[in-house]
C-alpha cells in the first residue's frame, strides 16, 4: 500500500492525435470533405478544374508551337483523319506573337529609335521605384523628377528634336502606349485632381459648385464617349489653325476623366485626416495653402497612395479603348495581327497574349496595393 | 498713439479680409469660365458655320436610313434618328439591366464561395476573381466574340441540343414560346400572386409587430407567386404552343434568337463585374464582426436565422454603396458593344449617326445626358437607401 503512495506519478505518453485531425489526411477531411455541402463542393468544383485546365494547358503549352515562322502554316502539322493526311492545327499557335512581337511592345516604331522608348520607360519605373521604395531617401526630389523632368524629357525621346530623329505620334503603339496613355493620365490628373478635391470641400459656393460639377460629369460618363468627344468635339472647340494630333487628344480625354476619378481618392483621403490637424494648423497661425500643404496634404496623400495605385489599374486596363478610336495599342496591334491573311483565325492567340500581359501589369500593382494597404493599416492602428 | 489705437480698432483692410477675399475669388473664376465657354462657343460656331455643318436637333427628324441588327421597338431603314436613339437606349438598358441581374448572382455566389471553408473552392473562387479583375474589359468582350462566338461553326452545322437549342457563329437559337387564347389568365394569376405576397408580407410584418407571432411569408409567397401561374395554366389546358428554330436555307428560322454580339458583351459584363462584386461581397461580410455571431448564437439564434436577421442586414450597409457603383460601371461599360458592333447606344447613336449627320455636338451631348441622366438617378436611389439603412448612432 505505501508503496503506491510514495510512487511518483508519471504521466503517460500522449497518445496520437485520431488520423483525421492531423497531416495531410487531417487537412483533407477539415478542408475538403467536413460535410456533405463541402463534399459535394470539391467533388463540382475538381470536375470543373478537370473540365478546362488540362484542355487549355494542352491547347497553350504542349500541342502549341513556339517556332517561328511567317505564316500560321508553319503550326498545322500532318494528321491522318478517314485515312487522308490533313494538315490541322492542334494547339495555340505561339508563332504569330513571335512575328509580331515588336509591333505587340511597340507598335510601328522604327526598329532603330526603339532604345528611346526602353531607355524612357527605364527612367520612369526608376523614378517611380524612387518614390515608393522607403528606404531611398529624397522624396521631394523623385516627386520633382517624376513629374516635371520626366515628361518633359520623355516628350523630348519619345517623340524626337534636338537632335533625336522625329518619330510621328501615329507610329507609336502596342503596349509601350498603353504604358504612356496611363502614365499621362496619372501624372496629368492628380495635380488636377488634388485642386478639384480641395475645390469640392471648399468653404466657397461657387468654387464647390463647379467642383462637384466637373467631377460628377466626367464620372457619370464612360469613357468610351470621352474618347469620342475628345476625337470629333475638340477639333471643334480650337480656334482656327490650332490642331491637336489623335494621341493628343486622346491624352486629353484621359486626363480629364481620370482628373474625376483622382478627386474622388483624394478627397477620401481628405475626408480621413482627424479635425484635430487642421484645427491645430489654424491655431498655429498657418493660412490655408500653408495647412494643406504642409499638415493635411502631406498625410493625406499617403494614406491614398493604395487608391491612386488601384485607379491607375482601372485606367491602365481602360487604356486599350482607345483602340475603338483608331489608335493602335497593344490589343489593337493583336486584333489587326489576327485579321492578316497570314495569322487569319488566330483571334484566340492574339487575345490570350494580350490579356497575360495586362494581367502579369495589372496582378503586380494590385498586390502592392494590397500590400501598401496592410502597411498603413498597422502603422495607423492604435 | 493716436495712430496705433486707430489700428488696433479699424478692420483690416479689404485686401486682408477673407471673406472679401473670398468673394473676390469667386467672381474672378466665374468670370474667367464664362470667358473660356464663351470661348470655346465662338469657336465652335465658327468652326461648325464653316464646314457646312447644320446645329440644332432637327436632325432626330430626318430618315436614318441604316439598318440596326437589334431593335426592341419597331425599326426599319425609315425610321428617324430620333428612333434610332431610342434604339440604342432600349438596347444599352436591356444588356445593363440582364447584366446587372446576372453578375449580382454570379458575384454574391463567388464572393461566398471565396469565403467557403472548402479549400479548394476558396481558392477556385479567389483565381476566378483576381484573373478576370485584371485583364481589361475590352480584351474579355474581344476574346468572346472574336476569340469563341465568331469561330464557331455555321448554321449547318450548328452545335445543338435535343435539336431545340442550338449555337453557330450566328448566336443561340431557343425554341420561342407562342402565346395562345387564355394566356393572358396565366399573367393575371402572376400578378394576382405578386399582389397577394405584398399585401401578406405587410400584414404578417404588423402582426409579428403586435403580437410576436410569426407567419411563414416566404413558403406563402413561393406558393402563391408559382402556384397560382400554374394552376392557371392548367385549368386554361397550357394555351401556348412551342416554335422551334428549324434550318431553312443558310439560316435558322423560327423560334428565339440571341445575336451573337449581345451575347459576348452580356458574358463579358457579367464575368468582369461578377468579380468585383464579389470582392465587395467578401469584404461586406467579412466586415461584420465575428461578436455578433456569437452574441446571435447566445441568444439562442439557430445558424440560418443568425445569417438571415444578424449577419447579412449588417453586410448589406457595406455592401450596397460599392454595390452600385459597381452597377454604374456595368451600365457605362456597356459601351464598350461599340467595338464589337453591339447596336449600343454609343454605338448606333454617337457612332453611325454622328458619322452621317456630322452634328457631333449634338450626338455626342444627348449620349453623355442619357448616361449622366442614369448615372444621377442610380446615385440618387443610393444616397436615399443608404439613409435608410445607415447606422442610427446614440
Amino acid at each position: 500500500m505505501t508503496d503506491t503512495a510514495l510512487r511518483e506519478h508519471v504521466a503517460q505518453p500522449d497518445l496520437p492525435p485520431p488520423a483525421s485531425e492531423v497531416g495531410v489526411i487531417g487537412w483533407v477531411y477539415k478542408n475538403l470533405f467536413s460535410s456533405p455541402l463541402n463534399i459535394i463542393l470539391t467533388v463540382v468544383s475538381a470536375a470543373l478544374i478537370i473540365l478546362v485546365v488540362p484542355p487549355f494547358l494542352d491547347w497553350a503549352i504542349f500541342s502549341a508551337y513556339w517556332g517561328a515562322g511567317t505564316s500560321r502554316a508553319v503550326c498545322q502539322t500532318p494528321v491522318i483523319v478517314d485515312g487522308l493526311e490533313q494538315m490541322v492545327k492542334t494547339g495555340a499557335c505561339w508563332t504569330m506573337v513571335r512575328a509580331r512581337f515588336g509591333q505587340f511592345m511597340f507598335g510601328f516604331y522604327p526598329f532603330d529609335e526603339r532604345w528611346r522608348i526602353v531607355l524612357g520607360l527605364v527612367i520612369q519605373f526608376g523614378a517611380i521605384a524612387w518614390l515608393l521604395v522607403e528606404r531611398i531617401p529624397g522624396k521631394l526630389y523623385a516627386a520633382i523628377t517624376l513629374f516635371v523632368v520626366y515628361p518633359v524629357l520623355a516628350f523630348w525621346l519619345y517623340y524626337g528634336g534636338l537632335g533625336l530623329p522625329v518619330v510621328e505620334t501615329r507610329l507609336w503603339g502596342g503596349l509601350f502606349l498603353n504604358i504612356i496613355l496611363g502614365t499621362v493620365g496619372i501624372v496629368a490628373s492628380l495635380p488636377i485632381g488634388i485642386v478639384l478635391a480641395l475645390g469640392r470641400r471648399s468653404n466657397m459656393p461657387v468654387i464647390r459648385l463647379l467642383c462637384t460639377a466637373f467631377i460628377e460629369f466626367w464620372r457619370g460618363v464612360p469613357l468610351i464617349s470621352v474618347l469620342f468627344m475628345a476625337s470629333v468635339m475638340l477639333p471643334l472647340f480650337l480656334p482656327e489653325g490650332v490642331t491637336f494630333d489623335k494621341l493628343m487628344r486622346a491624352m486629353i480625354g484621359i486626363a480629364l476623366f481620370s482628373s474625376a476619378y483622382m478627386a474622388e481618392v483624394v478627397r477620401g483621403g481628405l475626408q480621413a485626416i482627424p479635425k484635430g490637424q487642421y484645427e491645430g494648423a489654424m491655431a498655429l497661425g498657418l493660412n490655408y495653402w500653408k495647412m494643406m500643404g504642409f499638415i493635411v496634404l502631406p498625410q493625406a496623400l499617403r494614406i491614398v497612395i493604395p487608391g491612386i495605385v488601384n485607379t491607375f489599374i482601372g485606367l491602365f486596363k481602360d487604356t486599350t479603348l482607345v483602340t475603338i478610336i483608331g489608335l493602335f495599342d497593344l490589343l489593337g496591334h493583336a486584333q489587326t495581327a489576327t485579321r492578316d491573311a497570314q495569322w487569319q483565325g488566330l483571334g484566340k492567340e492574339g487575345y490570350v497574349f494580350t490579356a497575360v500581359g495586362f494581367f502579369v501589369f495589372c496582378f503586380a500593382m494590385a498586390r502592392y496595393s494590397i500590400y501598401l494597404e496592410r502597411k498603413l493599416r498597422r502603422g495607423y492602428k492604435r | 498713439m493716436a495712430v496705433h489705437a486707430e489700428a488696433v480698432s479699424a478692420r483690416p483692410s479689404a485686401w486682408r479680409d477673407p471673406r472679401v477675399r473670398a468673394i473676390a475669388f469667386q467672381i474672378i473664376v466665374a468670370l474667367a469660365l464664362i470667358l473660356f465657354a464663351a470661348f470655346i462657343i465662338h469657336n465652335t460656331t465658327t468652326n461648325l458655320a464653316k464646314r457646312g455643318i447644320a446645329s440644332g436637333f432637327d436632325f432626330l427628324w430626318n430618315i436614318s436610313g441604316f439598318p440596326i441588327s437589334q431593335a426592341l421597338v419597331h425599326y426599319e431603314l425609315t425610321s428617324t434618328y430620333g428612333r434610332v436613339f431610342v434604339v440604342g437606349l432600349l438596347n444599352t438598358l436591356i444588356v445593363s439591366v440582364i447584366g446587372v441581374f446576372l453578375a449580382t448572382i454570379l458575384g454574391f455566389v463567388i464572393g461566398i464561395l471565396r469565403l467557403s471553408r472548402n479549400w479548394l473552392v476558396a481558392k477556385l473562387a479567389a483565381f476566378y476573381v483576381e484573373t478576370l479583375r485584371n485583364i481589361p474589359l475590352l480584351v474579355q468582350c474581344f476574346f468572346w466574340y472574336f476569340g469563341l462566338i465568331t469561330p464557331l461553326p455555321g448554321p449547318r452545322e450548328s452545335l445543338s441540343i435535343a435539336d431545340a437549342f442550338f449555337l453557330n457563329a450566328r448566336g443561340i437559337y431557343t425554341p420561342g414560346l407562342v402565346p395562345e387564347p387564355g394566356f393572358w389568365a396565366i399573367i393575371v394569376a402572376l400578378v394576382v400572386g405578386i399582389a397577394a405576397t405584398v399585401f401578406i408580407a405587410h400584414w404578417a410584418k404588423r402582426r409579428q409587430l403586435l403580437t410576436g407571432q410569426q407567419f411563414p411569408t416566404g413558403q406563402v409567397g413561393l406558393a402563391l407567386i408559382v402556384g397560382l401561374p400554374v394552376l392557371a395554366a392548367l385549368v386554361t389546358g397550357l394555351p401556348w404552343a412551342w416554335d422551334y428554330p428549324a434550318l431553312k436555307g443558310f439560316n435558322f428560322s423560327g423560334g428565339w434568337w440571341v445575336q451573337p454580339e449581345f451575347l459576348a458583351l452580356l458574358v463579358a459584363l457579367t464575368m468582369y463585374t461578377a468579380a468585383f462584386i464579389a470582392e465587395i461581397v467578401r469584404a461586406g461580410i467579412l466586415a461584420v464582426s465575428h461578436g455578433q455571431t456569437e452574441a446571435a448564437y447566445a441568444l439562442g439564434l439557430r445558424p440560418s436565422v443568425t445569417t438571415r436577421l444578424v449577419i447579412i442586414p449588417q453586410a448589406l450597409r457595406v455592401i450596397v454603396p460599392p454595390l452600385t457603383s459597381q452597377y454604374l460601371n456595368l451600365v457605362k461599360n456597356s459601351s464598350l458593344g461599340v467595338a464589337i458592333a453591339y447596336p449600343d447606344l454609343v454605338s448606333v447613336f454617337a457612332g453611325t449617326t454622328l458619322n452621317q449627320t456630322g452634328q457631333a455636338v449634338e450626338c455626342i451631348a444627348l449620349t453623355m445626358a442619357f448616361y449622366l441622366t442614369v448615372s444621377l438617378s442610380i446615385s440618387g436611389f443610393m444616397n436615399w437607401y443608404n439613409r435608410r439603412i445607415a447606422l442610427v448612432e446614440r
